[in-house]
Formats: C-alpha cells, structure tokens, sequence
C-alpha cells in the first residue's frame, strides 16, 4: 500500500488571512442580465455576450465605456478576452482570462474583487455567450476538437463519450458507497423541472415525474438523458463594483461576502475520491471568509451538470451529513416547498445550460437577493449560496451572496 | 536507471505496446504513481520509478455507455482501484453486452493488455476465483 498522500484533499481553509477577511463585502454585484438563453439561432456567441453584456451594465445603471475591468472564458476560443476587449471596444486595465470550466465565471470573483480593492479598475465586466445548441461548432464537433487539442490519452482510448460517463462513474461509486439510488437521483431532476415551471426564462416547463426520469433513455447508466443538463444557447453577464458605489447604482447591492476556488483534478480517473469534489474546500473557503455556514444559506444555486452534481454539492457544502443528499432531496426536499431552495430558476437541468453554466447560477443568486423571483421568490432571501463546477467535477468555485442587511 | 528519453509518457506506451502494464513508483515518498508521470504528485520528487503492478485490483465505478446496435452496442467503462493505491479508467472485457449491468462496484479484476488500433492497452478480467 502507498503512504499518505502529502498533498491533503481537502486543504484546511478554515483560517482565512487578514487580507481575505477585509474583502468580505468589499464588493457588490450592480447588474446582471441574460440574453438568448434557450435557442438563439442566426447569432453568433460574440454578439449574444454583447448584448447580455449592454443589458447588465445597464442595469448597473452604468454606460459601457464605465467598464475597465473584464472577466470571461469560452469553451471555443483559448484567446477569447482579446476578441471580446476588441468587439465591445474595451480598454481595461484588469483581465481575467482563467478558463475553468463552468466554475469559471464565478471563479473570477475573487481576482475582480482583488482589483478592485487595490484601485486596478472600477467596474469590472464579466461576460459568456454561447451558441451551443444552434451554432455550427456545436457540442459534437467541440469534442472533436478536444480530442486533438486537448488529448487525455489515459481515458480517451475507453471510449468515455465526456463528460456524461465521468459523472455517470460518480454517481455509480456515490451509490455504492452510501446506498443513493436512482429514484433519489431523480428526485433532483424532478425538484428542478417543478422550479422551472415558476420560471418564464426556462426552456424545459413541460410536466416530469419521477418515473419519467427512471423510464427515459438511459446515455451511460446510471444516468438517463433526464439526469443531464440542457443543451441550450444562451449569454450571462454581471458587473462588479465597490460597494461603496454599489451602494448609488439603480438596483439594490448584492454583496460578495465570500468566494473562493478549488482545484483537484483535470480528467475523472485523477479525482482524489469519486465521492467527495473540491466544493468541500472551495465552500469551506468561502464559508470561512464570509464567516457564515450552511444554516445561514436561504437559497442555493448549484451547478446541477447532472443530476450526481447536486446531490455531492448538497454534502460538500454542508447542507448534509456526507452520503445523505439522496435522503435529503426525497420527498421534493429541494423542490418548492421544500426544506431547502436548490436551482430556483430550474438549473441547467431544465432552465438553460449553453456549456458553462455557472455564471447563470449566480445570476439566480442575485435575482433572488433582489426579490426579483416572481413565482419563484424565496421569501425574505438574504443569504444565497451559487456554486459553480467545471471540467469532470475537476474545478469547484463557490460564492456567498448577501443583501445589504448582511454586511 | 532510467532513461530520460524519451518521455514517461511514450515509454509508458512502448512498455504497453510490448504487452507489459507498468505504474510508478516515487522512491522519495514511497507513493504509488498513475498515470504515468515526470515527477511525484505527492511530494514532487523528479523521475518515479517505472514498477510492475500486481495486476489485482477492484471495481469502484462501473457504467455502461449506451450505443445503437449497429455502431457495436452497449460497452462498459470502469474505475479501477489497483492494490497497490493507486486507479485508473479503463474496462472489462469478457463480459456479455447483455450481461453489463451484472457489473458491480467491489468486484475484483485482474489486468491484462491488449492491443487496440495497433497500441497497447490496460483491459480488465473479472477475477473469477473471488469475483
């Protein structure tokens, strides 16, 4: 047998420094918007950022030549800062080009907030669009490409068909080792679906039960297509400022009281532990910044890739015991009604999913914090939670959003 | 001593390609290495050592990918826990397309290498004497 392993999954993050405890509501979210979200055919992915972009800076109540700080990420283009600083005429003095996987844009809060306590920028953009469902380099083609650009020459051989059979594996040794079944998988599906029928936004509103789920095509067992996000096309944007300017922007501040990131792994066969993702770090980490826990969380937005993903969310994250989000969410646990707001707006599951999910689940987060929620408002919502995921559960980021009232 | 060249990871492949399944060993840190790699993930140390495994291992996820009949059916891809710590991707082969989901987490396995598009390749054989 091998000693024990020197580097430690998780980190102890549970002592964050002087400088990260002063960042805990530094900074505020002023705007935030979507565009295109569903199908979005005769677009490019360029021009749905743009005018997810135009409408979140906007409803900053700012102009776009304010913005002098950008953040974004494309599944696409390696490059992809230098053609949006160049398409929406740009000339920032911060970039943040850190391409994460979905957990990204959510991952560049820290760095944003970094700079603008440091006085590096004053309004930081952070920006995705994506043409998945309708464009030409759709999600076949992408996976194409990979395989030559980005080789992962210990897996690829097996025939994976990535990322569904990476996460169908979490959720074959999550099920083995804590009892989780089908049905409680499903269960997550369903919460989802019955969220998005309260959003207008959601692309998927249609009735799903939970033998619906079990009965669907199964894509790589034990997951069925219904236990898998969306392909839609769709652009997110938000804007980043001080607080203290949040503070005279239109909509009310929501603050960034803690975020933080984690990082394990690329491909699934390096995960540490199938069971157990870096949201346990990356949700201490922000935790600890902001000086809250689980309990004080009113609504959760969790990068719901698949319906696995929730369920470890719900236990990294502490909402449960480890191996217990399966009897977490029976009973529609996380469904209206339930005893926990999980993916209000329907989740990639069945509100949108056009590749890298995260920015939305924070957009969510937000939206609730305003009580914008229509139907779906959790009511009095002070504390959300947005977690974002990327790669094979390979990069975890979470932020802790608070109202005004929780500074 | 092992040569430095050319890289770890094609002379994993020639190893492989020879029909011999090879994993590291980090004699700095005592730790198991797969997949092959220049230094230790643990402790950093430069230049594992290229070590045999036993060959046993167990099942710790199991999933089978869905295929239409004509592209060759259903197909399986596992996680494998090696005896000596250390896991891999790969699959079991011998098994009936229509007996897949009698594949179970905990099963034992033994590994073979076979060749595949003309390259070496780590499968799996259910171990029948504790399976």
């Amino acid at each position: 047998m091998s000693m024990t392993s020197s580097t430690a999954y998780p980190r102890d993050v549970s002592q964050p420094s002087a400088g990260l405890k002063a960042l805990r509501g530094s900074a505020a979210i002023a705007g935030v918007a979507t565009f295109g979200c569903g199908e979005a055919p005769g677009f490019t992915e360029m021009e749905l950022l743009a005018r997810a972009a135009h409408a979140a800076v906007a409803d900053a109540g700012l102009t776009m030549t304010d913005i002098d700080g950008i953040c974004t990420a494309s599944v696409l283009s390696t490059m992809w800062p230098m053609p949006v600083i160049e398409y929406l005429g740009l000339n920032p003095t911060f970039v943040d080009g850190t391409m994460l996987g979905g957990s990204s844009f959510i991952a560049h809060l820290l760095p944003a907030m970094l700079a603008l306590a440091a006085g590096q920028c004053n309004a930081v953009l952070v920006c995705y669009g994506s043409t998945q469902r309708s464009g030409v380099m759709n999600r076949k083609a992408v996976a194409e490409a990979r395989r030559q650009m980005d080789p992962q020459p210990y897996e690829m051989p097996y025939e994976p068909v990535l990322p569904v059979a990476a996460y169908a594996l979490a959720a074959s040794a999550h099920m083995a080792k804590y009892g989780t079944t089908r049905r409680q998988l499903a269960e997550v599906a369903v919460a989802a679906r019955q969220w998005a029928q309260r959003n207008p936004e959601a692309f998927e509103r249609g009735p799903l039960s939970i033998d619906d789920v079990l009965a669907s095509r199964m894509v790589a067992s034990p997951l069925t297509v219904r236990d898998c996000c969306l392909v839609t096309d769709g652009a997110g944007a938000f804007v980043l400022v001080r607080s203290d300017r949040a503070r005279h922007c239109p909509k009310p501040p929501i603050h960034v009281l803690g975020t933080a990131t984690a990082c394990w792994h690329r491909q699934i066969s390096a995960m540490p532990d199938l069971t157990l993702t870096a949201a346990s770090q990356s949700g201490a980490a922000a935790y600890a910044m902001a000086g809250l826990s689980a309990k004080d969380v009113d609504v959760a937005a969790l990068y719901d890739a698949f319906t696995i993903n929730t369920l470890l969310f719900l236990e990294d994250l502490g909402f449960c015991a480890k191996g217990e989000a399966g009897a977490f969410v029976e009973h529609g646990g996380i469904a209206p009604g339930g005893r926990l707001a999980v993916n209000t707006n329907g989740g990639g599951l069945s509100c949108t999913h056009p590749g890298m999910y995260g920015i939305f689940a924070l957009i969510e987060a937000v939206r609730q914090l305003r009580g914008d929620a229509g139907e779906r408002q959790v009511a009095g919502a002070q504390i959300a939670l947005a977690h974002g995921n990327g790669g094979t559960l390979s990069s975890q980021a979470t932020a802790i959003l608070g109202t005004a009232a929780t500074l | 001593m092992q040569p430095n060249f050319p890289g770890i990871q094609a002379r994993h492949q020639q190893a492989l390609d020879a029909g011999q399944f090879l994993i590291q060993h980090c004699s700095a840190c005592q730790c198991h290495v797969y997949f092959p790699r220049e230094l230790c993930p643990h402790c950093g140390a430069a230049a594992p050592d290229f070590v045999a495994p036993g060959g046993g291992g167990t099942l710790q996820a199991v999933s089978v990918i869905s295929r239409k009949a004509d592209q060759g059916g259903d197909y399986n891809i596992c996680m494998v826990l090696l005896d000596e710590g250390v896991k891999l991707m790969s699959r079991v082969d011998g098994v009936a397309a229509t007996a897949l989901s009698t594949l179970k987490v905990g099963q034992r396995v033994r590994a073979r290498v076979v060749h595949q598009a003309g390259k070496g390749l780590v499968v799996f054989d259910l171990d029948g004497a504790t399976a």
